[in-house]
């Protein structure tokens, strides 16, 4: 039995160890907010942050976050109104959404990890992550917002 | 011979093509039929909206106009709108609710919006594509909250004693001012359920000076906080109890089929509970399953690892030899000889002969994948001769009836509810996973979900066609163009419906090719065979995009051969502001629009030209290095030029410093989402100019994932993107958005690239063309 800590809530898994996170989390514990995009971790679609880090999901299995701190999209922030979120909706971010949880899960540990990242920075971070509406310019434009405040 | 789809017989734009021989006659004589919307000038005050006609009438079961359809009204005041159509990322699920929240006076935050199943008789058509949604519902909803206002005044004034004329529905309330009387529409609710629906002839729509939401672009999408929470339902969001989860081994080569697989050691992967065969059906077959080897699991991860076990022998089929490069030698040599002539003005041929100076283009643009971030998938529960989906589909209507066919059961058993689309651009109006689906939970007896893996998407698609473009432009001895001849050489959209389709269909000729707007004395467009080798279907702009990477490509040849400003020769064959005359094209289609309400006008093409030029500040000096490129295109009857900024450095590393697009698309709802959508076109215009081509090799797709198949990511996104909406005209009618920013994009890239470097490039992607 392996036991996981999702969103300070404590899971059990009794299959796979090798199970990928990524569909431990959508299909057998039922937090579908972190979407699937590619499997190799190209898109970024599937961003969580362990402990303090942004990992992809879908190359992440379950026995590797045993111990840690995993943290979806659902346990960002207990009203949704991490900065990083609401930021994103002033700017009016999403077009389809598929990829902005992934998008929002980075945004928030780049933040954690950086306060005030430079435009550069904030450019090749977020390039791990694959918007496939074009949404980028507003994505950049949040991330700021939820940097600075302005 | 001379296949041509009836454009009557169209049963929407991305459905039920049927591909046949029919005499140019009959579609002509088709052509002549009016079509037959509500609408009427008496509907409209004056100064509202000039009378047009759209072709929302002629699309699969029209349209409904019914308040009672749309619109619900709880006793708490809380007004239910009802979205048909499927959202996307276009902001549609919000657009047209807004409108009827606006014309019956709705107070939007106390709006809820309710997603419709599939249920054309009902609803109207639902097929979301063709950019058109906004166009062909602009007025039919504004009638439908004209007509809910006009059941919330008629219950307050029978309530109050007093004439109907003397009161009026304001934000939420009906008011009698005379008496300072007020009602909430939530007192009235019951009340105005009971009064008639009023006749169209009698509605007054509102006059749009007083418009509180159209036209502002303030509100937000509906499902804003959702996406940013995680709470938003996608396809593959759908849990239902005792759901099995499964993905599908399918024929790598198009047409191929199942000749054996072993399950051994795929059945020993743990979470592995079934290996079974589906059903697939002979190429072409429209958007039935591929069939193949289904892995059904306890959850998806489980069933990727079995399917990756399994052990299958395919029979490959017909095409198994289908090779890009070959093919690419196929359709150019294709492109060097006289085809069917789609349209013909002049004498081509003589003034060729006669031209001081003849240039010529030859362009390619290969295969592209959608590649949207939610793969297909979709859940279906199967059971006592009914089924139920919930599936990421751009067309609810025709899912719902290809569910019901491929399992044999009628239409009033099959419920498909639409979740939000993870990004459709033309892939997800094709329902194949939700029959997949529907076929796998018949058999099991139980709900399923099937997923599509990244490289399902990419290998099993329905690919962008790949083509072959050659322009032939004619100068006198002062530099005029006097001769064009366009060819345009690709696999059809129609091979997905029929074997013996190998012209364009008029509906991807009509894109960009023969409505070519230039003011040419001799014109010739031709469209030479070709025969497709694998699924061929709409992506995003569809034809649009190799024609106008060619004719605007070819006019930065003619403006570097002249040694002229791009944008002045751009104006100069567009020629003076008139209706385009297309009388040689026969069978013309207009985006299923009558010509008469949304005719090539270049009076806007010209203007539109002239706005990005000024708001884009066309004139300005870029650094060495750095270069500028135009371009202008009308599609899907909007009108969109783009000016690209590139900069180039000495290793030929491409970076893209700013974009301007200037879009006219008449009236229109929401600015903010037209913006949205012009930035997202920049992105993937650049996606696939830099990057996009899916390539064969012995019958199969060679790409798989983002690694192969790259798309635009931050780090090479333009700098900045301008988006520059023309002012609305309210006479002038609303047309579509979420395509046409994609078509200009690569050819004033390109234009821009040559600015840049001298170096002019015909091939799609640029790859490494730049490279030192």
């Amino acid at each position: 039995m392996i036991k996981l800590m999702i969103n300070g809530q404590e899971k059990n898994w009794d299959g796979d160890p090798d199970l990928s996170l990524l569909w431990f989390l959508r299909d057998e514990a039922g937090l579908t907010g972190t979407k699937f995009g590619c499997g190799q971790a190209l898109c970024g679609a599937c961003t969580v942050i362990v402990d303090k880090q942004a990992v992809r999901a879908c190359i992440t299995s379950v026995s590797d976050v045993v111990g840690r701190q995993v943290t979806t999209i659902e346990g960002l922030h207990p009203t949704g109104d991490h900065a990083v979120q609401k930021a994103w909706r002033q700017m009016n971010v999403p077009q389809c959404g598929y990829c902005q949880a992934g998008q929002i899960m980075q945004a928030a540990a780049l933040l954690m990890e950086n306060p005030k990242p430079t435009h550069d920075q904030i450019r090749e971070t977020m390039a791990g992550n694959i918007c496939r509406c074009g949404t980028y310019q507003r994505i950049e434009n949040a991330v700021n917002l939820a940097s600075t405040g302005v | 011979m001379n296949i041509i789809t009836n454009p009557e017989k169209l049963r929407g734009f991305e459905r039920n093509i049927k591909v046949e021989k029919i005499s140019r006659r009959s579609v002509l004589r088709g052509l002549g039929i009016a079509g037959g919307l509500v609408l009427a000038a008496p509907l409209m005050s004056r100064q509202a909206f000039a009378a047009y006609q759209t072709g929302a009438a002629k699309m699969p079961h029209g349209t409904v106009i019914d308040p009672r359809v749309f619109v619900a009204i709880a006793n708490d005041g809380t007004v239910t709108i009802v979205a048909h159509r499927a959202e996307m990322g276009t902001g549609v699920r919000t657009s047209l609710p807004l409108i009827v929240a606006e014309e019956m006076e709705a107070d939007w935050s106390r709006v809820k919006v309710e997603q419709a199943p599939g249920n054309e008789v009902k609803y109207g058509n639902q097929d979301t594509d063709g950019s058109r949604s906004t166009r062909h519902y602009l007025i039919p909803m504004r009638q439908i909250g004209a007509s809910a206002r006009g059941m919330l005044e008629a219950a307050a004034a029978k309530r109050w004693g007093v004439p109907v004329a003397e009161v009026k529905a304001v934000n939420h309330e009906v008011v009698h001012s005379a008496s300072s009387r007020r009602i909430g529409f939530g007192d009235l609710a019951a009340d105005a359920a009971k009064e008639p629906v009023p006749s169209a002839d009698g509605l007054k729509l509102k006059d749009p000076k007083d418009f509180r939401y159209l036209g502002k672009g303030q509100v937000s999408i509906v499902d804003l906080r959702d996406i940013t929470v995680g709470a938003a339902e996608y396809g593959g969001d759908v849990r239902l109890p005792g759901m099995k989860y499964a993905v599908i081994a399918r024929p790598p080569v198009t047409g191929g089929k199942l000749k054996s697989f072993d399950s051994a050691d795929a059945m020993k992967v743990s979470g592995v509970e079934k290996v079974m065969e589906v059903q697939g059906w002979p190429w072409p077959s429209k958007f039935q399953p591929l069939g193949g080897v289904a892995v059904i699991a306890r959850n998806t991860g489980a069933a990727i690892k079995g399917r990756d076990a399994l052990k299958i022998v395919w029979d490959d089929g017909a095409n198994a030899k289908y090779e890009s490069a070959a093919y690419r030698t196929q359709l150019e040599e294709a492109a060097r000889k006289p085809g069917l002539v789609v349209r013909k003005e002049g004498d081509v041929d003589a003034a060729l002969k006669a031209a001081d100076k003849v240039i010529v283009g030859e362009y390619y643009v290969p295969h592209l994948a959608h590649v949207s971030m939610e793969p297909p998938v979709a859940v279906a529960d199967v059971k006592d001769g009914k089924a139920e989906i919930w599936a990421p589909v751009q067309s609810a209507g025709g899912t719902r009836e290809d569910v019901a066919k491929t399992l044999g059961i009628p239409e009033d058993n099959v419920t498909v509810n639409v979740t939000l689309l993870g990004g459709g651009f033309g892939r997800k109006s094709k329902c194949d996973y939700a029959l997949e689906a529907a076929l796998l939970s018949k058999a099991l007896g139980a709900p399923v979900k099937v997923q599509w893996t990244r490289e399902d998407d990419v290998r099993h698609g329905f690919l962008h066609t790949v083509s072959a473009e050659r322009i032939e432009a004619g100068l006198d001895k002062s530099g005029k163009v006097i001769a064009w001849r366009h060819r345009s050489v690709a696999p059809s959209i129609g091979s997905t419906f029929a074997a013996n389709a190998v012209h364009q269909q008029t509906f991807e000729l009509g894109m960009g090719l023969v409505d070519m707007p230039f003011e040419i004395a001799n014109i010739q467009c031709e469209n030479p065979e070709a025969a497709a080798h694998t699924r061929i279907g709409w992506f995003r702009s569809v034809s649009n995009i190799p024609h106008a990477f060619a004719v605007q490509s070819m006019v930065g040849e003619i403006a570097q051969a002249t040694n002229r400003d791009q944008k002045d020769m751009l104006l100069e064959l567009i020629g003076s502001p008139r209706i385009v005359k297309l009388d040689s094209v026969k069978d013309l289609w207009n985006y299923g629009e009558p010509y008469d309400s949304y005719p090539v006008d270049t009076a806007r093409l010209r203007h539109v030209v002239e706005y990005v030029a000024d708001k884009g500040n066309w004139k300005r000096t870029v650094p060495k290095g750095h270069g500028l490129g135009i371009a202008v295109h009308r599609s899907f009857v909007s009108y969109i030029a783009t000016i690209v900024e590139v900069a180039v450095d000495d290793k030929g590393k491409l970076t893209v410093p700013q974009v301007d697009t200037a879009i006219d698309c008449g009236t229109f709802v929401n600015p903010e989402r037209i913006q949205s959508q012009i930035e997202g076109a920049a992105i993937m215009g650049l996606s696939l100019a830099k990057y996009g081509e899916i390539t064969f090799k012995d019958g199969k797709v060679q790409q798989g994932n983002f690694d192969d198949f790259p798309v635009i990511r931050m780090d090479e996104a333009p700098l900045i993107t301008n988006v520059h909406i023309v002012p609305a005209n309210p006479d002038v009618p609303p047309s579509g958005v979420g395509e046409p920013g994609v078509p200009p994009f690569a050819p004033a890239l390109i234009n821009a690239i040559f600015a840049a470097t001298g170096k002019r490039i015909r091939t799609l992607p640029i790859g490494k063309q730049l490279e030192t």
